[in-house]
């Protein structure tokens, strides 16, 4: 009942707070326009957009290409008229709030971002005509909506179990988690792309590989400073090096832009009931969920499960009744490492692929590992299903760019409230 | 403050007197005393289903030294924290000298003159042990921001407070160690270490988990000492301690706890053959003194029990 | 390779604007964390509300100069009791997450669509430094020396930055000195130690973090003012979570509770990246390095900086300037 409360009360207070999303602008080297338009979640192609100086003379028109985006290089520094033609849209969207001109300033040796917002079209308008006439489009968007926020709550959840799981046993608050989750997916596009294999067993490959750098990075790495005797603060800002390091690294070897996998990139959405989702996202899901069950069951059940949860329990005690630590450590490590990589596959699946496309979500991972409670498997697996419903369903009542702030207003809240999470405990003092 | 006022009449025999108070008591739990200087009622403290601290009555004799004994698990720790502000009693009341605790937070609990110690010893590591001494002083001009950046404004309190921090430091033999970090120190000197800290509150009330875990037996009788002293100074002491040879050698007066309940009261001499603390040590009624081998299976029980605790606790 | 434009660059840098800017905010960093053992993850929200408190009250409200600053001080000295009610009665990692979570939510809704009017949306907001630059006692022009064949010099307005600046600097680290030599230091350092102790010893420890965190901040937020002031503009994204890991990597550097860690650990920081940054990209230029192209060059110094800043925490924790013995106590 109390939890119950606290949760509604944080769902209210994140309201209030709610503002404005994400849409990373990227300071690589260029000077010029660029953007991505997306329709629920998938690119738009084709649609034509001229780029012309503050005072009128036309600089290029580009057309968007197969993932949605578009890009216009400037000779000068200074304003710029963008115009999108809604002609060039598709039928069935139109721009939010209807203004197809933006005027955005160019920097030097800087690209700026122009975001158009598409909704489907006579969206807005029933929107506000519906007060009276009856909710039904109201709750089709929330169930909608609904869907999407499990979808993301779920890949979350899988790079959040990890995250979460590392913390109980070892004490680390990993701040490279994120670029676990982005090593998944550029392996994925490694195999995929650069070695023609389909997504599915190059998916197979880029987990298998995760996995076996994730012990790898346990066995060399962490496991090493550990043994050093190295403090918990100490390893979470080695950890902030390692999320550098391997950042940029990634940057190096994939590439700057954001990039796609070969196959199920755009696929058309079919109807189930009141949800519009494309087929991917439906047999993604479901290998989430299986995943994490699978997961969950091992936690329960196997004998290496019950060891991981007494090792988070008390390292100590655990290891004076002759559980092998740092052997659990290591498994640990290495299915945290796989499922984090299984996440940022699925992460490429739905949205596309970046090199920081794990750092933009590491902070989503920690309100889920937060909200549940940190160290505890099955919290994290409830904080981060909050939190992703929380972040899509809030797009009911305020743009969609601004939903991550709402989750981030409602971790806060619910700390202030209970300091230890959702499913936490408290500390014994003294 | 109050420890100097009072030491002027410490000449008395101090522990005669606190002998003299106790002599014709009565064995309850919840026994009155006829000078308390914290007196408790009906604490109690919930971790979700499990009841850890349930007192329903208790008093402590000013200038006494009170030991609070039990097994483990009793609660004992739970209900120091209560007392000390470090966690919230669910429900409750309790007085010191007279003016009611409850809801009061750690730091100002400490600033009326009553300081506890841990369990586990919290010497600040890198700071040396001089700056752990002159930290525990109170009312210090020095600790407000703006006075801070004025070195003039703090200057000389800071030299008194070193100076009883220095005659601190002697008595406890640590003068020597006075520049060292006090993270380099051993495991008994920092106690000796915390002890002294908390007398720099000039507390009235000297609250001490386990003073004596695990600090090496050479180092035990020079503590035990520093404990009995505390008394001679006029200030009253409450500690928790498993090993019962040293209850009985310090102690004027002992309550123990079990199950989160104050199942006895009683002189040190006495305790421990009541039949309420045997059943709670113990945990089945005994009619007679154990012998040899009822004492061996008792220990073999008591092994089994553990282990199977632990593996039950690994198998969760 | 044009050797003589590297070395004057990166001499430049060991004093120049971005040194000056990252320092401030490293001392701030230095209070929290090297003193008080506060893992604020949140600092580059700090320079955020200060440089758009200036922004804003210049180019938004027509307001002189001197408002802004006044504004931004005061909406800093605001962020940090905001962020210090829920969090400083939390655990450390808790702490971090949290932190990091509101200068989130600050960057987000500064270069939100929804508050393009006010803050500027992700292009941010420029053209409020006039105030300031009609102050400069400088005349217009280059102002500096050769030192050998190296040309080191600056240009007027960015000279008055600098001088500023370091003035700035020069009185934090002054009353950095001052504070924590007295009473009131001894407690922050006592709580980064073991803060149920310090409450067990009369001292209110939520009170004290918090003065902590405001002092931090309120430095910190010098930094976002020179950042404003030295490039003329602010944006949104200068002030993400990555500029408060490079501070975290300065302070560490210089050695963290040292009163001029975090200088020196500015001015190495940038020293060393502007060195190679400018080596590799020359290198590239020059055909020397061929496996990777000039945008490349630019990602590998950060490589390097993660690198650093794991190689350093692993063999040299205490820093340049720390102390061993100190480092050798505890294994926190």
């Amino acid at each position: 009942m109390r939890r119950a409360v606290i949760a509604f009360t944080a769902f209210l207070g994140g309201l209030v707070f709610l503002l404005v999303g994400p849409a990373h602008a990227d300071p690589a080297d260029c000077q010029g326009l660029k953007g991505t338009l997306t329709f629920q979640g998938q690119p738009v192609n084709g649609a034509r957009i001229a780029v012309s100086t503050e005072g009128g003379q036309p600089v290029e028109t580009v057309t968007s290409n197969a993932q949605g985006a578009w890009d216009v290089q400037v000779e000068d520094p200074g304003r710029y008229r963008v115009t999108l033609d809604p002609a060039s849209l598709p039928q069935n969207t139109e721009i939010r709030g209807g203004n197809n001109v933006r005027t955005p300033t160019v920097y030097e040796g800087n690209c700026s971002s122009v975001l158009f917002a598409l909704q489907a079209k006579g969206a807005a308008g029933q929107q506000q005509g519906d007060e009276a006439g009856g909710s039904s489009s109201f709750w089709t968007q929330a169930a909608q909506l609904t869907f999407e926020g499990l979808n993301l709550g779920l890949i979350i959840a899988l790079a959040a179990l990890g995250l979460s799981l590392i913390y109980g046993t070892t004490g680390l608050t990993n701040f490279a988690h994120g670029e676990l989750v982005t090593l998944g997916a550029i392996l994925a596009y490694a195999f995929n792309v650069g070695f023609g294999l389909h997504l599915i067993p190059a998916a197979v490959c880029a987990v298998i590989l995760a996995g076996i750098l994730g012990y790898g990075q346990d066995r060399f790495f962490w496991g090493q400073l550990r043994r050093r005797g190295t403090g918990t603060v100490a390893m979470m800002i080695i950890s902030i090096g390692v999320a550098l390091f391997l950042r940029y690294m990634y940057l190096i070897l994939f590439s700057p832009q954001t990039e796609s996998y070969a196959q199920y990139t755009a696929q058309p959405g079919i109807e189930i009931g009141p949800i519009s989702a494309a087929p991917k996202n439906l047999v993604a899901m479901g290998i989430e969920l299986l995943v994490l069950v699978i997961v969950g069951i091992a936690l329960l059940r196997t004998r290496t499960g019950k060891a991981a949860r007494a090792v988070a329990d008390n390292p100590a005690l655990a290891a004076s009744s002759g559980i092998n630590v740092d052997g659990v450590i290591r498994i640990i490590w290495t299915v945290g490492a796989a499922i984090a990589a299984l996440a940022g596959i699925m992460l490429g699946l739905s949205q596309n692929l970046k090199y920081t496309m794990g750092q933009d979500i590491l902070l989503l991972i920690f309100a889920g590992v937060t909200l549940g409670g940190l160290g505890t498997a099955f919290g994290a697996l409830v904080g981060s299903l909050v939190v992703g419903l929380f972040i899509q369903v809030s797009t009911l009542w305020v743009p969609p760019e601004l939903k991550s702030v709402g989750a981030l207003a409602v971790l806060i809240i619910v700390l202030l409230v209970r300091p230890q999470g959702i499913l936490g405990r408290r500390e014994r003092i003294g | 403050m109050h420890a100097e006022t009072t030491g002027a009449t410490a000449a008395i025999d101090r522990r005669a007197a606190a002998e003299a108070v106790f002599k014709d008591m009565a064995r309850d739990p919840g026994v009155p005393k006829p000078d308390p200087i914290l007196v408790v009622d009906d604490v109690v403290r919930r971790f979700g289903g499990l009841t850890a601290v349930d007192v329903k009555h208790v008093e402590v004799q000013r200038g006494s030294i009170t030991a609070l004994i039990g097994p483990n698990g009793a609660g004992k720790t739970t209900f120091f924290n209560q007392l000390t502000g470090f966690d919230t009693a669910d429900s409750g009341t309790w007085t010191f000298n007279g003016k009611p605790m409850n809801g009061v937070p750690a730091h100002k609990v400490a600033r009326r003159g009553m300081v506890r110690t841990f369990q586990l010893t919290k010497a600040l590591s890198r700071l040396t042990v001089l700056e752990n001494m002159r930290l525990g002083a109170q009312h210090q001009k020095g600790e407000n921001f703006w006075r801070a950046l004025i070195p003039g404004a703090w200057r000389r309190q800071e030299a008194e407070i070193t100076e009883r921090a220095e005659e601190l430091l002697a008595r406890f033999k640590l003068d020597a160690k006075r520049g060292d970090f006090a993270g380099s120190l051993s495991g008994g000197q920092r106690k000796l270490l915390e002890m002294a800290r908390a007398l720099m509150v000039q507390p009235e009330l000297v609250m001490l988990d386990e003073p004596m875990a695990g600090v090496n037996p050479a180092l035990t009788q020079s503590l035990l000492g520093h404990v009995k002293d505390l008394r001679e100074q006029g200030m009253t002491v409450l500690f928790v301690e498993h090993d019962m040879d040293m209850v009985r050698d310090i102690s004027d007066w002992v309550i123990v706890m079990a199950q989160g309940t104050v199942i006895a009261e009683g002189p040190p001499s006495t305790i421990m053959s009541d039949e309420r603390v045997i059943d709670a040590y113990l945990g089945a009624h005994h009619d007679a003194p154990l012998s040899e081998s009822e004492l061996e299976a008792q220990l073999q029980d008591a092994e089994a029990a553990l282990e199977a605790e632990i593996e039950e606790e690994t198998q969760k | 390779m044009d050797w003589i434009t590297i070395f004057s660059t990166t001499i430049k840098s060991a004093v120049g604007v971005e040194t000056v800017l990252y320092a401030l905010a490293a001392i701030g960093i230095n209070i929290h964390f090297g003193y008080t053992g506060l893992l604020n993850f949140g600092q580059a929200a700090f320079m955020a509300v200060a440089g758009y408190g200036l922004a804003v009250t210049v180019t938004v409200m027509g307001l002189p100069f001197w408002v802004g600053i006044v504004i931004g001080l005061v909406a800093a000295a605001i962020l940090a009791l905001l962020m210090g009610i829920p969090t400083l009665h939390l655990r450390a990692d808790y702490l971090a997450i949290v932190t990091i979570a509101v200068a989130e939510i600050i960057r987000l809704v500064f270069r939100s669509v929804a508050f393009k009017d006010i803050f500027g949306g992700s292009d941010g907001q420029r053209g409020f430094s006039g105030g300031f630059q009609a102050l400069n006692p400088f005349p217009e022009g280059d102002y500096g020396f050769n030192l050998g064949p190296i040309p080191i010099f600056f240009p007027h307005w960015q000279l008055w930055v600098m001088v500023v600046g370091w003035l700035l600097i020069a009185l934090c680290c002054f009353i950095v000195f001052l504070l924590m030599k007295s009473p009131w230091g001894r407690v922050l350092k006592a709580i980064r130690e073991d803060e149920d102790a310090v409450r067990s010893l009369g001292k209110n420890v939520f009170s004290y973090k918090m003065q902590s965190l405001v002092l931090g901040g309120v430095i910190g937020c010098l930094g976002g003012f020179v950042y404003g002031l030295a490039y003329g503009s602010v944006q949104p994204d200068v002030f993400g979570t990555e500029t408060t890991f490079f501070l975290y990597t300065m302070v560490i550097l210089g050695g963290a509770a040292r009163v001029f860690g975090p200088v020196i650990g500015a001015m190495l920081f940038w020293v060393l990246l502007v060195l190679l940054n400018g080596t590799l990209s020359e290198a590239v230029a020059a055909g020397v390095i061929t496996f990777i192209d000039t945008s490349q060059a630019g990602a590998l110094r950060y490589v390097f900086v993660g690198l650093g800043l794991i190689l350093l925490l692993v063999f040299r924790p205490q820093g340049i300037f720390g102390d061993k013995r100190e480092i050798a106590i505890d294994a926190r």
